[in-house]
Parts: C-alpha cells; structure tokens; sequence
C-alpha cells in the first residue's frame, strides 16, 4: 500500500469539472470515492425505531481536492445523489420524493491548471491573461507557451535582482553571527570573569591594571557593537532593497479563474510550476514526475513542511545512521572480542552478557532519556563547561543541547549490544582447531585474533551491524528528544569543521510524525507521508542491501564451507 | 597380606586400575628403552590432571630424533592429551596441570618461563581436520614466517615453493597459489597444513590423526607423504589405525587409560608385544 501510494502521489492525475444538479462547479482532483449511510427518518415508523429497525440508504461520495486554500477548504466532499422533496401538494399532506443524481456533469477540460506555489499549496483554475508589466516583453502565442515563457523570465529576473541582494545578506549574517557574536560573548565573559574575581580577592578591584583591563574591554565591546549595529542597519536597508524589488516582481501576475468565476491574481514567482494534466501526454506526465520526485530528493521544505522537498531531512537521516555506525561499530565489535576472547570467564563476565542482551530489549525512548540525561546534559554540559564557558555564560550552550552528535551516540548505544552478541558468537563458531592451527605455527593471541579470527568472525560481525543499521535508520523515539526537529538547515557549512555535530538535525521518521500529527492540515500532507515513508523505507532497504552484499563477499572469502 | 598387594602387579598388569600400574611403573623409574638414536623428546614422570582427574599417570618416553613414532591406543587414553603437553596446547585449557618433565634437546618444555612461541616453531603440528586459514594458499603456508616477522618476498617465495614441494603438494597448486586455500580438497586442505607445519622448519611434527577426516586415496597420499619426511624431522602420530601405525612408524607407544602400557620397536609391538593389553588391543579384542 505504502509502495502504490507513495509511488503514486507524484504522477498527474486528472482535473475534473463536476457541475453539481444545482448549478455549483467543483475543479479538482478525486482523491477519494467511497459510500456513507444516510438515514431515512421519515420511512421509519415509530416501532421500528422501538424495535432498533433503523433504515439507511447508502449513497456514493466523493471527496475532491479543490485546492485554492485561500478561497475556502482544498477538500470537499460531494454527494452523489441527493434527496429532492416532489413539490407539495395543495392538500398539505407530506411530499413523496425521490433520489436523484446529484451529479449532473464531469468533463476533464483540457485547459485547467494546476499550479504549486510558495504559499498556499495547489491552486486549480483556467489560466485568463498575463500581466507581466515589468518582465521583458513575452512572445505572443497560445497562453501555456506564453506562462512558460513569464516564469522562466521571472525566474531570471528573480535571479538577477533579488538572488545577488539575498547573498549581500547572507555575508552581513554570517559575520554577525560567525565573527560578531562569538567576539562579544568572549568578551562579555572576560569581563564577567574579571569583575568576579577582583570582587572576591580584595583590593585589585579599583587597581589600574584591572581597571585599564575592563576598559580596553568596554572599548572593544563597543568597536563589535558599533560594527554590529552598521551591520544591522545595512541588512535592514538590503531587506528594504529587496523587498521594493520583489512587490515589483509581484505585480507580475498571471490571473486565473476559478470553478466559481472567481479571478485570482497569482504572482509570477509564487508559481513553482503549473501543469495541465488534462491535455498531457504520458511522456509529458512522466517528464513531471521524474522533476517532483527530484525536487522531493534535493529541495528544502516548503510550507511547514507540507510540500516542497524532503533533503535536509535524507541528509540528517544518512549521516545519523553514518555516525551512529562509526561509533557503535568499532565499540560493539572491540567489546566483543574483548567479551569473548579476553576477558576472564567468571560470573562478572556472565553478568556483564546478560546485561548486555537485556540492553536490547530496552524500549527506545528509555534509551532517548538516557541519552538526553546523559550525553546532552552531563557530557555535553561537561564538554561546555570546558570549551565553551562563554557561550554557557551568554545562554546558548554547544553541545549541552539536542545535537546530532548526541542523537547518534544515543543510537549507538541503542545498537551496540546487537554488534556484541553477534561479534561474540561469530567468535564463538569458529572451530577450535583453526585457532589451534595458529598458535601452533608460533602465534601469539593477537596474531591469531587479528590475521585469522577476526577475517573469519566479520560476516558474523557484519550481520550484527546490518541488523543495528536496520533498527537505528527506523528509530524516531530517542531521537525527538536528542536533538530532531521539525525544521532545520543541513547542518554542513563552507567554512572549517564543514559537518556541524552540534546543530539540530531533520529526520525522515520525525519527518512523518510530524506531518502526520502535527501538522496543521492533515488532508493535505496526506500524500507527503506517504512518500517519506516510501523513501525512509527506501533508504533503510538500500543501506541494508549494501551490507549485506558486503557481507557476501566476505562470506565467499573467509568462511569455511568444506571439511 | 602387603607383599602380595606388592608383588601382584609385577606378573601382568591390572589395566582395570591405572593406580596399581602407576605403583608398579614407580619402581621402575627406567625408561622404556628401544635402543634407537639419541631422544630428541624425553618424558620424565609426566603426571597431567584436568581440574581433579588425572588424565595421565607418571608418563616415561624417549622419542628418537628423525623417527617417527606412532601413538596408538584407544579413545580417551591420553594419546592427543599427550601430543599437546609437546608443544604445550594444553596451555589453552585453564584446568589443566601437569606435572613432570619433558625435554626437547635437553630444554625442559614444561618451564613456565620458557618463550612458548619459540617453542612452538620447533615443534610443529598438524590436527585432525584440516584447518586452511581463511587466505590464499601462498598466505597460507607463509603465515609461520610472516607472524615471526619475516616479510621479505624473495624468501617467503623460496620457502612457500619447497615446503609445498616437500608437502606433494606443489604440482597441483603452482598455478594458483593466490586462489584461497578454501577451495582446494580435504585431502589437499591437510597436505596444506602439513606445508604450513614445515614451512617454519620444525624440528618435531606432531600429527594429531591427520588422516581420520580423509577418503583412502588422500590419506595413502599422506602416509607417503610422512615417510618422505622422516628423518629431516621427527615426526609424532597419533592414529587409531592400527594399519596406519603399521606402515609408517618406527616406533609405536600403547597407551591405556592415560598409561603408558608398552613402548618399542614397531614391529616388535606389533608382532610379539611384551604385554597382555597391547596384543589384546592390536589384535581387535578392545578398544
């Protein structure tokens, strides 16, 4: 099911105009046809309704995507039939009446649009004129060919106005935030430091030294906040820049007409793209969803997280499961080998395996408090304390929050008795005789460990990681409370270290529970869920499918088959 | 009523109480002689106990240099218990104390001090079932020489190619001495540990049944194999093949519930055997 929907949101569907009996037109897509139950009150009789005998009619809806969320709700559902009451007779006796078609008329016209946009999700409508008064004059033509044109001249007015004032921007940012702010809060944090000190030791408070100190202080201080402010004033005077230049790109318009004769003024660029499924051929269609699903791959959200693309989420998603296996792996299997060569075979030991198998029968979310109670507030608090005091000072801890590290530390711990008690018996099943063999030819424990064990134990080793990779890449509990979020950039960025282990991070399974319960418009997502779902499923089968050819290989090489 | 407790064990041993023999054997502290060359393996009152039973009582033997020599006797009697106090493979089992003193070339093996990988190289040793290493054939037999650190190519290339030629093994391997060992025969797998064994020049080849795992075919091919190596190393068999014992061995040890019941000549064993058990056994009527 998952498969089908998923796979299927992205394929245009057809625009149908159902013209109702009473006049009214609905444009949008059916999403949905099924049958409810209407109760027939007036051909029940009072002991029926004693004796429980209720009389229904089952009539066919449908519900209809009509999109233009501006204009009232993106789903109404239709009924296909309806009760008309016969005209009264002129005794005043009750009607008779009968059920008709509440349908009078479904055509798929062939120039209905329906468009993606910034804000406000799908539209649906005929296309009437461009407006396109400050665009470089469009090429006349049919109209679709003619939008084509404006959005793409949109596009490169877009790019050639306002992109070079949004980048102005992103400098003046990065400086406040990666030179200014830093400088400040070090700063502060002398300051602070110093005033403490000299307060607790007498005397040196009002000494020249400390004195001329906190005033060479006060001097930077005000340098960084004097840059800060000019910083300020000229973002502020870029947003005014651009914001001028987008109301102009604003008034280039495209007026459409909806199923009412409603006419709608839609911004040139608040379209993402149009389609007009109606009058497309397959190659067309296909051509359509090999861009959305391209666009669900590699773009950022849109609309809290109801459309738009899914790759901060893929990203936070493949590079948790990545951290979380350089992490867990190599201390699974040492803990293993450690486990079940090294260490004394005694009731510790035993103690030691029962509790690592009772590790993984721990519910996840107990994992995720640990995790939060642990890594973020002890070690976390602990590694600020030592590196960043300043930062703990001014309020914005580093790592003594919900960061990606700490989310694939916690999943590592979550998996690591997976890779243990699989190191451990891959161990286990190598005959004693092989080991024998080595250190018969002059071996020592370590040479037999690493040149002849550890070769044959790694198909085992390696189920065991696949198996935690499985369950890490699935995992959403621990993770809600170690640092996912609903929304946040990738955390990599140009300058050094490049992968920023200590920001927030999107998932793909904190991605679903959020569109599917916490957003603000369920029906809408609905389609959404269902591809990330499809696509967490993709991701976690892929990684799987790697490992385990890997593990094929090595099972070719190292394993044992005859004797 | 003492003396003849005493005297009684003198005539024919009791082999269904190990203890009376271990009293009988302590008066004489003589080791079975065979009159053969200078021992290269000598065993002194070798006691072996795993936790608090004994496995083996009050062992004596000399094993000749450049002989071979067969242990034979039936399961459980300590033979491979014995094999691996040589080159001290029991070390591997924690429960395991043994009392005694063996000599290999006059330096007592049993020293707790003693550099047990060094001893190891000169004592090789080959298992019931053939245990290739997961690596290519060439790999395999120069694992010996790479865990000693000798890493240089031209003489791992000498090495590896005579001891697979002294192994019979080199005609069928030469082409592929890259490919993984995994895919070679059970009986080629065993001529590939025995390569392995010498590859390192042992002085002693101890050989825990080598054959029992292998077809007939393979396993003619081994006992050839051994009595082309006799004489450049000693070698030490154990093997429930009476035949076996037989056709290889100088010299054979009975062994009878960790015993040592008779020890000779192979054929003397064979043919006229000084003690009831050891014709009892040879000829089928236990074990």
């Amino acid at each position: 099911m998952v498969l089908w929907n998923g796979l299927g949101v992205f394929w245009p569907s057809a625009i149908h105009l159902v013209t109702l009996r009473d006049g009214t037109q609905l444009l949008g897509e059916i999403v949905e046809r099924d049958t409810t139950k209407v109760r027939l009150f007036d051909e029940e009789t009072e002991a029926d309704r004693e004796a429980g005998r209720f009389k229904f009619r089952p009539v066919e809806r449908w519900k209809i995507k009509v999109g233009n969320r501006e204009n009232g709700p993106a789903f109404q559902w239709v009924d296909c039939e309806i009760r008309e009451d016969a005209q009264p007779d002129g005794n005043g006796a009750s009607g008779t009446h009968e059920w008709v078609s509440n349908i009078a008329e479904i055509t798929e016209p062939d120039d209905a649009y329906k468009l993606d946009r910034m804000t406000d999700l799908n539209y649906f409508g005929f296309l009437k004129e461009i407006q396109a008064p400050e665009l470089p004059s469009i090429p006349a033509g049919p109209l679709p060919q003619r939008l084509s044109a404006a959005l793409a001249a949109a596009k490169r007015v877009e790019k050639a106005e306002i992109q070079p004032i949004q980048s102005d921007e992103s400098v003046i940012e990065r400086e406040l935030t990666s030179v200014i702010a830093p400088e400040k809060v070090a700063l502060n944090y002398e300051k602070k430091q110093l005033i403490k000190r000299s307060r607790s030791s007498e005397g040196s408070f009002g000494s020249t030294e400390f004195s001329s100190r906190i005033a060479e202080i006060d001097r930077q201080l005000a340098a960084f906040v004097q840059r800060e402010d000019q910083l300020k004033e000229e973002s502020h005077a870029l947003a005014g820049r651009r914001g001028k230049a987008e109301a102009a790109l604003r008034t280039n318009v495209a007026v459409f007409v909806d199923s009412h004769g409603r006419e709608q003024s839609i911004p040139l660029i608040g379209i993402v793209r149009f389609t007009r499924p109606n009058s497309m051929g397959l190659g067309a269609k296909a051509g359509h969803y090999g861009a959305k699903i391209w666009e669900m791959l590699s773009d950022d959200p849109r609309e809290a997280n109801q459309d738009g693309g899914l790759f901060p989420a893929i990203f936070g998603t493949v590079l948790l499961v990545f951290l979380m296996s350089i992490t867990c792996f190599p201390l699974g299997v040492l803990a293993g080998i450690y486990l079940g060569e090294y260490a004394k075979q005694g009731p510790l030991v035993r103690l030691v395996r029962v509790a690592v198998n009772n590790l993984a029968g721990i519910p996840s979310i107990v994992y995720g408090i640990f995790g939060l109670g642990f890594f973020i507030y002890l070690c976390g608090g602990a590694l600020d304390g030592w590196l960043f005091p300043a930062w703990v000072d001014a309020g914005k801890p580093v790592f003594g929050q919900g960061c990606i590290f700490w989310a694939s530390l916690t999943l590592g711990l979550l998996t690591i008795p997976v890779v243990i008690v699989s190191t451990e018996e891959a161990l286990m099943a190598i005959p004693r005789d092989v080991r024998e063999s080595s250190y018969a030819l002059g071996s020592t424990k370590f040479q037999t460990l690493v040149r002849i064990l550890v070769p044959m134990a790694s198909p085992g080793m390696m189920t065991g990681f696949i198996l935690a990779m499985a369950r890490a890449a699935g995992e959403v509990a621990p993770l809600m409370i170690t640092g996912a979020v609903k929304s946040a950039p990738v955390p990599i960025q140009e300058t050094l270290p490049f992968i920023r282990l200590d920001r927030q991070f999107m998932h793909l399974g904190f991605h679903i529970f959020d569109i599917s319960c916490k957003s603000p418009n369920v029906e809408a997502t609905k389609p959404m869920v269902y591809v990330t779902t499809l696509l967490l499923l993709a991701i976690v089968l892929t990684m799987t499918s790697v490992a385990i050819w890997l593990r094929n290989r090595m099972r070719k090489r190292f394993e044992l088959r005859t004797i | 009523m003492s003396s003849t407790v005493q005297d009684k064990p003198k005539k024919s041993i009791d082999l269904a109480s190990p203890a009376d023999v271990v009293a009988e054997r302590k008066k004489n502290r003589e080791p079975d002689q065979t009159g053969a060359t200078e021992p290269i393996v000598s065993a002194r009152e070798v006691d072996l106990f795993y936790g608090k039973s004994q496995a083996l009582f009050n062992i004596n033997i000399d094993f000749p240099r450049g002989d071979v020599t067969a242990l034979i006797g039936p399961s459980g009697c300590g033979k491979s218990t014995f094999l691996r106090c040589l080159n001290r493979m029991n070390d591997l089992i924690d429960s395991v104390r043994i009392t005694g003193s063996i000599k290999l070339a006059g330096d007592e093996i049993l020293d707790r001090t003693l550099d047990i990988i060094e001893l190891r190289r000169k004592v090789g040793m080959v298992f019931q079932k053939p245990t290739p290493f997961p690596k290519s054939i060439y790999e395999n037999v120069a694992y010996g020489l790479r865990i000693a650190g000798i890493n240089r190519k031209t003489v791992l290339d000498e090495v590896v190619e005579k001891s697979l030629k002294r192994a019979a093994l080199w005609e069928e391997v030469k082409d592929r001495l890259h490919d993984s060992a995994l895919g070679l025969s059970g009986g080629q797998h065993q001529r590939l540990c025995i390569a392995r064994a010498i590859a390192i020049s042992p002085e002693v080849i101890l050989m825990d049944e080598p054959c029992s795992a292998l077809d007939p075919r393979s396993t003619t091919r081994i006992e050839d194999l051994i009595g082309e190596l006799q004489g450049e190393y000693t070698i030490i068999i154990v093997t429930h093949n009476m035949q076996q014992a037989a056709r290889v061995s100088d010299h054979t040890a009975f062994l009878y519930e960790g015993v040592l019941v008779e020890f000779g000549k192979t054929e003397d064993v064979f043919t006229n055997p000084r003690e009831q058990a050891t014709e009892d056994y040879i000829t089928g009527r236990f074990g």
